[in-house]
């Protein structure tokens, strides 16, 4: 059942929003009618969040108006967009970890059963839509895959008419996301329209009827997804067209492998975290290692492992032969370590500090900063004013504070402190997260270029696309433990998603799933 | 020398002993399921017992004491909370402003009341059940407020276990980003919570000044306040394990004052010390399992939440 002009169910028209400083939105307009698969594709900072997050009630629109099946929709909290039938699917920030699965369910229901019907509806909804779950599980103790199914299904037994879903697919494995996408298939076949966010172009393009394009909050185009290239939804998107990264060709470096880790096995010290089994792996000088996974599943505690802030046993980790086992984060920086985590302000940088004192503080060590217990802040301010430069890092200068940074510019000033401290092994976790596509561009290519310079490389990320196109070899996480590295060259995406666990107990939806969750409906409220 | 104490009587005061500090730890507990850290327990605990006894003497009634004690505790809390709440000051620096203010200003009202004698509270009367002997001298011949504060307890757990309202409130302490997202009043809620927490630590104040000394004497809460507060985290944040925690706590002091008195050949001061090293220590070894205490800490706890979107 597609709509026709008369009969769409969600109409928007010159909606706009402003912040102190930032046009989030500005005279947006789109339609999505009952059944349709409808992408809202931008960048971080487009203006996607904003625009769903007016649409669910939790923004207020300064101008701009929005219609639900021909009648004013103009939701002021959560509570009211729920009763028009609309479900969202956050990315972030709506499960409490230490409330169990039937509790969060319950949390996101206008008027939930009582406890025991509860469970019993979850599993039996969550069986037939192939996302089997386990009602009494505490949240914290589920990986991430499953905690969005758990998002998924909490949508579900409100039996929305749009079902909102904010980048659904970066926690999920190659398999868990055709498993996914049946699933919303099998939803749109029943009636239900979804609005689809996300910046993966091939996704959209296998799924979505229909597209909307935005950039800077403004919408630049719509179009049909099937009908256009990746590449051409890719130039809609950032607005010009993007140059892969080059790779200088391979030299043979002698000598011991740069870092070797064997049998490392490390406690998690956060408390859900994972633990880390047995991981081993080395890395050759020059070369690249891409470790996937889905998030939570140890590559927070891999990191900490190797840039000594989690010391773990002698002889599990050692650089060009020497052991490094035991010893912390300045030791091994004096090894040749440079570590980039993933968590930006707190972790990489201290916000509060400016550019200068962040340099010092993971710099002094190398960059020989500190003499007999005293700075040297010319030699400081030199090197940090070094790191803006070389790595175009837009700022008014070194003094302003960590947090002023933006998040792609305040990536690339991390990534450029650590790799300009000539090192000898680099470890990275996520290097684009949230960072806009030409930012991202120059910091794959800077970690490119420091690789053909000799140092070995441990790249992190979530973004498998990110991990095939700078990565020599790949290995994926899983439960805290490490699948032996592959070439990347040859590696087809099924056999990365087997890597990353597969589908994790998934399957393809029932047919008769919808009549499931209504037969549940109509028991509860009898 | 040990014959002298009765293990009755002991019981029978030791229950008496703990409640100023059940009545305010519990209110504190459900404070901190909200994601709320008030370290203004004390402060709202002494004005609870200032005001609750001046309100006792002029009306000569010490059930519109314990009412004026409530009120004024919640009264004191929602400063905090608006101060904390609304203009999103530091939780930690409001709390021990709260507690010093209260200190003062309670000094300040109790000139005039130094050395009066409040209205007796009058014991429960369970007709022929008070005559069973041990068990009733031992718990059925308390004032009313000891009840209450077992029954605040009994309905705290229930409340946080089986209620709706109880899941949202852990929920908002658990993620106030995540409660706000779904649609939950977040301030609201915790504005409810704080208010709540302090007429629990205004009715242990005046349970202190109207039952257990009973007289106004400055400074009289010496510091229960802040076991109170210390209960609720060693208690791992667990209605029956705050009971455990208090009634150990009083049985301790109780205990250590009847050694006192029995003259045991064992320095005064290390058995005033007991009562703060035992429960600190039996608590650190009940909530020993890290992993499982951290759970059950709230995780927004003291974190200020502020409404971005």
């Amino acid at each position: 059942m597609t709509g026709t002009e008369t009969a769409q169910l969600l109409t928007i028209r010159g909606l706009t929003k402003a912040y102190p400083g930032v046009v989030a939105n500005s005279d947006v307009s789109f339609s999505v009618a009952p059944g349709e698969v409808h992408a809202l594709l931008g960048e971080n900072g487009a203006g996607k969040s904003t625009l769903v997050k007016a649409i669910y009630g939790l923004v207020r629109p300064d101008s701009g108006e929005m219609r639900m099946r021909g009648e004013p929709y103009a939701p002021t909290e959560p509570r009211a967009a729920r009763a028009a039938g609309v479900a969202m699917v956050f990315q972030h920030f709506s499960l409490f970890e230490a409330l169990n699965v039937a509790e969060n369910v319950a949390l996101g229901m206008e008027h939930p059963p009582r406890q025991r019907e509860l469970a019993a509806k979850i599993r039996a909804v969550s069986e037939a839509y192939g996302l089997p779950l386990d009602p009494s599980r505490l949240v914290g103790d589920l990986s991430a895959g499953e905690r969005q199914r758990v998002e998924i299904i909490r949508c579900l037994l409100q039996d929305p008419k749009l079902l909102i879903m904010d980048e659904p697919t970066s926690v999920l494995t190659p398999q868990e996301v055709e498993i996914l996408f049946a699933t919303l298939r099998q939803l749109s076949a029943e009636g239900t329209a979804i609005l689809y966010i996300s910046h993966k172009l091939e996704e959209i393009r296998s799924l979505c009827d229909s597209a909307t394009i935005l950039r800077r909050g403004k919408v630049v185009a719509t179009c049909t997804p099937r009908e256009v290239s990746a590449r051409d939804l890719a130039e809609m998107m950032v607005g010009t067209a993007l140059t892969p990264p080059a790779r200088a060709p391979r030299t043979d470096w002698a000598g011991a492998p740069a870092l070797e880790v064997t049998g490392l096995s490390v406690a998690s010290p956060m408390p859900f975290g994972t633990s880390l089994k047995g991981i081993g792996f080395t890395v050759a000088r020059g070369e690249v290692l891409g470790i996937a996974g889905v998030a939570g599943n140890g590559q927070d505690e891999l990191l900490l492992a190797l840039s000594g802030e989690l010391k773990s046993a002698p002889g599990m980790v050692r650089a060009a032969g020497v052991d490094l086992g035991d010893k912390g984060p300045n030791d091994r920086r004096r090894a040749g370590f440079v570590v980039a985590p993933e968590e930006r302000l707190g972790h990489a940088a201290a916000p509060g500090m400016s550019l200068v004192e962040n340099a010092l503080l993971s710099g002094w060590v190398r960059m020989g900063l500190v003499r007999r217990g005293f700075i040297d802040w010319a030699a400081t301010r030199h090197f940090a004013e070094g790191v803006v430069k070389e790595y175009d890092v837009r700022t008014p200068g070194t003094h302003v504070a960590a947090r002023a940074l933006s998040g792609g510019n305040l990536q690339k000033f991390v990534i450029g402190r650590e790799l300009s401290q000539e090192p000898a092994v680099i470890v990275i976790n996520q290097p684009t997260w949230g960072v806009d596509a030409s930012a991202a561009a120059s910091i794959r290519q800077v970690i490119l270029d420091r690789a053909a310079a000799g140092a070995a490389v441990v790249v992190i990320s979530q973004d498998l696309d990110e991990l095939m196109e700078i990565a020599d070899r790949f290995a994926a996480l899983n439960e805290g433990r490490l699948s032996a590295p592959r070439p990347v060259q040859g590696l087809t995406m099924e056999q990365v998603g087997l890597m990353m666990g597969g589908a994790h107990g998934m399957h393809v939806p029932e047919a008769g799933a919808a009549d499931v969750l209504h037969a549940e409906a109509a028991d509860a409220e009898a | 020398m040990m014959g002298s104490i009765d293990p009755i009587l002991l019981i029978a005061s030791l229950m008496v002993a703990s409640t100023p500090i059940l009545l305010a730890a519990i209110g504190e507990l459900v404070v901190e399921k909200a994601g709320v850290l008030n370290l203004g327990v004390e402060g709202m605990m002494i004005v609870g017992a200032i005001a609750g006894f001046a309100m006792a003497v002029e009306s000569g009634s010490p059930l519109m004491g314990f009412l004026g004690a409530a009120v004024a505790g919640a009264a004191l809390s929602l400063i905090f909370a608006f101060l904390t709440q609304v203009l999103l000051s530091n939780q930690v620096a409001t709390g021990l402003a709260l507690t010093l203010f209260g200190i003062g200003f309670s000094a300040l009202i109790g000139q005039g009341y130094t050395g009066v004698r409040p209205p007796p509270t009058p014991k429960m009367d369970f007709g022929p059940l008070s005559d069973i002997p041990v068990i009733g001298p031992m718990l059925l011949r308390h004032d009313p407020m000891v009840y209450v504060s077992i029954l605040i307890i009994a309905a705290v757990w229930a409340f946080l276990k089986f209620t709706r309202a109880g899941l949202v409130l852990r929920a908002v302490g658990e993620s106030h980003d995540a409660a706000h997202a779904l649609g939950y009043k977040v301030v609201r809620l915790r504005v409810l919570a704080i208010a709540f927490g302090g007429a629990c630590a205004g009715l242990g104040g005046a349970y202190l000044s109207l039952v257990r000394v009973p007289q106004w004497t400055e400074g009289m809460t010496a510091g229960a306040g802040w076991i109170a507060l210390a209960i609720v985290v060693f208690a791992s944040w667990r209605p029956w394990r705050v009971l455990a925690g208090a009634y150990l706590f009083g049985g301790v002091t109780v205990l250590q004052l009847n050694l006192q008195a029995a003259g045991v050949a064992i320095p005064v001061q290390y058995l005033s010390m007991a009562p703060y090293l035992i429960t600190i220590l039996v608590l650190v070894l009940i909530s020993a399992d890290r992993r499982r205490a951290a759970q059950n800490a709230p995780a927004s706890l003291g974190r200020v939440f502020h409404a971005s979107s």
